[in-house]
């Protein structure tokens, strides 16, 4: 039998999923509660044990692991002009699969340095000028991070005609430098893919051992890459296909949690009426973004304070008495399950419905109608995602309630925001055994068996 | 020669794009790097794109008459955003009736544009123009 064994070191649970390449089936998954600040094996141990209770011992050929263990990848990205260069490093960093702690814009001073210092990110994304483009600012900010002490490694993407000159600057200041192509290499135009993978380079050679998860490299192929980023390869290929087996073509994902949420898309976003003028950066093809403060536990009481605890009560269909004593319960003890307390249960179903519904739309293009001399004309920003069929749900939250599909609603089109590009009419597929990120870890080398695996195991609802 | 590069657009809610393509076009042959920004742009999107790409000049077209209002206070912006030494050119339908032209022109350079052409300018004379002002050649 050939067996692989795919972990998933998160920041609150160690997920296993034990795969048997020959049948395609999953064999089991299991979980046990990560343990970074301790020995990180002793929840992948946990897990192990579990898994071994349900399905027996087995060997495995070959054992492969994401992590968002340990804070994720944490990254500060710096650009020019906040609408040009800063975002396009921000969605490279995002696709990597980071959590991006800090975005600057034009020339860095010196209380941003301080900033930045304090921040500690684990990589530092610094661009600036198309090819040919500004010079300066690049320059310039390159010094004022090579007079930031704390080391940190600095991916360049920026300005090729500066980029060996910025190295320079960094390297003398002892900084370990990547230089990349630009991420802007013409204006407006985006090149994510050779900084995402100098990215994932470094986190693989460096982020892993600083965050003392080298030991379990001993005993596993790798840390492979970022948890995000294994739940994006995942969605991705289950949209184009592999080989002989066909993809499910457009889709969007969202993974609700207790602190953030992620939405990917995987569309090129097109107007899909004619007439529409698009303005603004252009949409990688394969996007994620995260919200950082849309989540279901640690981030209750900013979605009551922002949504008001009228609309809670009515998403969750519990009283004004019960979201408060419940928002009490969670806030004492962001572990606690719904199967303790059905009210439970309500409460996340009624958060989680909010959740969806507002990082659904921070993900999504808008389109804005502008009356000019020669007639009405139709602005579009952003991705317009109303021909998406087919939407994944997937995170504790949606996975464990009893009305999925209620959450999942909130992704739809909505007529009283109709400038919100949000799909029609999809499909909703519910990620019940919690494969995703595994699964993008298993399409490294067995990808055609990722999307047929996928395919059957991902349940509509 | 380290070839100049130039931002171009159509200004406000015009949405004429025809001449916009032609003119990229041209520019391109003539070997500037050209930024099109096509139609419907905004003062502010300008100053970005000449921001991000250190242009030299800026080249505003407009061709439904509502110039004089779209491009108020495009050079002071410019001036603030630390573009002091881009210049702007302007050219298209600029006024709304039969204004004469030199009056139109004396308008536009009183706004901070270094050169006005009026409806049917041909590119060869803008693009020598341009080689001109940016010493390119």
């Amino acid at each position: 039998m050939d067996n692989v064994l795919l972990i998933d070191f998160g920041s609150t649970y160690t997920k296993v999923t034990a795969v048997d390449i020959n049948s395609e089936r999953i064999l089991g998954t299991a979980r046990a509660c990560t343990t970074s600040k301790t020995d990180i094996n002793e929840g992948l141990n946990n897990a192990l044990a579990d898994l071994e209770g349900n399905i027996g011992k087995i060997e495995y050929n070959s054992k492969f692991a994401c992590s968002s263990a340990a804070g994720g990848l944490k990254m500060v990205v710096i650009g020019i002009v906040p609408e040009l260069t800063v975002e396009a490093a921000k969605l490279t960093a995002l696709s990597a699969g980071a959590k991006v702690i800090g975005v600057y814009s034009y020339e860095l001073t010196d209380d941003e340095a301080n900033e930045i210092a304090n921040l500690k990110p684990d990589i530092v994304l610094l661009t600036g000028g198309t090819d040919g483009g500004n010079k300066n600012i690049i320059l310039h900010n390159a010094e004022i991070l090579a007079s930031i002490e704390s080391d940190f490694p600095v991916v360049v993407a920026g300005n090729k005609s500066v980029a060996s000159k910025v190295a320079e600057i960094l390297k003398s200041a002892g900084k370990e430098v990547r230089v990349c192509q630009n991420v802007m290499p013409e204006f407006n135009k985006l090149n994510i893919e050779p900084a995402r993978q100098t990215i994932r380079d470094i986190f693989l050679q460096r982020i892993i051992r600083a965050k003392g998860l080298t030991k379990v490299q001993n005993i596993i192929e790798g840390i492979l890459m970022p948890t995000p980023s294994a739940v994006l390869k995942a969605v991705q290929i289950l949209s184009t296909g592999y080989g002989t087996e066909k993809g499910l073509g457009d889709l969007m994902a969202i993974d609700v949690g207790g602190a953030t949420t992620d939405v990917y898309s995987i569309s090129d976003g097109l107007p899909s009426r004619s007439g529409v003028i698009i303005k603004g950066l252009p949409e990688p093809f394969a996007k994620r973004t995260v919200e950082g403060d849309l989540g279901v536990r640690y981030s209750a009481d900013f979605i009551v304070e922002e949504a008001g605890v009228k609309m809670v009560c009515q998403a969750s269909g519990l009283t004004l008495e019960e979201v408060q004593s419940y928002l009490n319960k969670i806030r004492s003890n962001p572990g606690i399950l719904p199967n303790d307390d059905n009210k439970i249960g309500m409460l996340d179903l009624g958060l989680a419905k909010i959740v969806v519904k507002e990082a659904v739309k921070r993900h999504t293009g808008v389109i804005e109608t502008s009356y000019t001399p020669m007639g009405k004309i139709f602005i579009q920003k952003g991705k317009d995602l109303t021909g998406i069929r087919k939407v994944i749900g997937t995170g504790g939250p949606v996975i464990n309630s009893l009305y999925p599909g209620e959450i999942m609603k909130g992704v739809l089109f909505d007529e009283r925001e109709p400038e919100i590009l949000r799909p029609i009419n999809a499909d909703f597929f519910i990620d019940r055994k919690y494969i995703l990120s595994a699964m993008g870890l298993l399409s490294e080398k067995y990808p055609e068996i990722a999307v047929r695996i996928m395919k059957r195991e991902l349940e509509m609802v | 020669m380290k070839s100049k590069t130039l931002v171009m657009g159509v200004i406000g809610a015009d949405i004429h794009s025809v001449g916009n393509k032609i003119l990229e076009y041209a520019l391109k042959q003539a070997g500037f790097n050209v930024v099109n920004l096509g139609v419907m742009v905004s003062q502010e999107e300008y100053i970005k794109a000449a921001i991000e790409t250190d242009a030299d000049a800026i080249l505003v077209s407009s061709l439904y008459g509502h110039a004089e209002i779209d491009c108020r206070g495009l050079r002071e912006k410019c001036d603030e955003a630390g573009l002091e030494k881009v210049s702007l050119y302007i050219g298209g339908n600029l006024v709304v009736g039969k204004q004469p032209f030199k009056e139109v022109e004396e308008k536009f350079k009183k706004m901070g544009f270094c050169r006005v052409c009026p409806p049917g300018t041909p590119p060869e004379v803008a693009i020598r123009d341009l080689k001109k002002d940016l010493g390119a050649e």
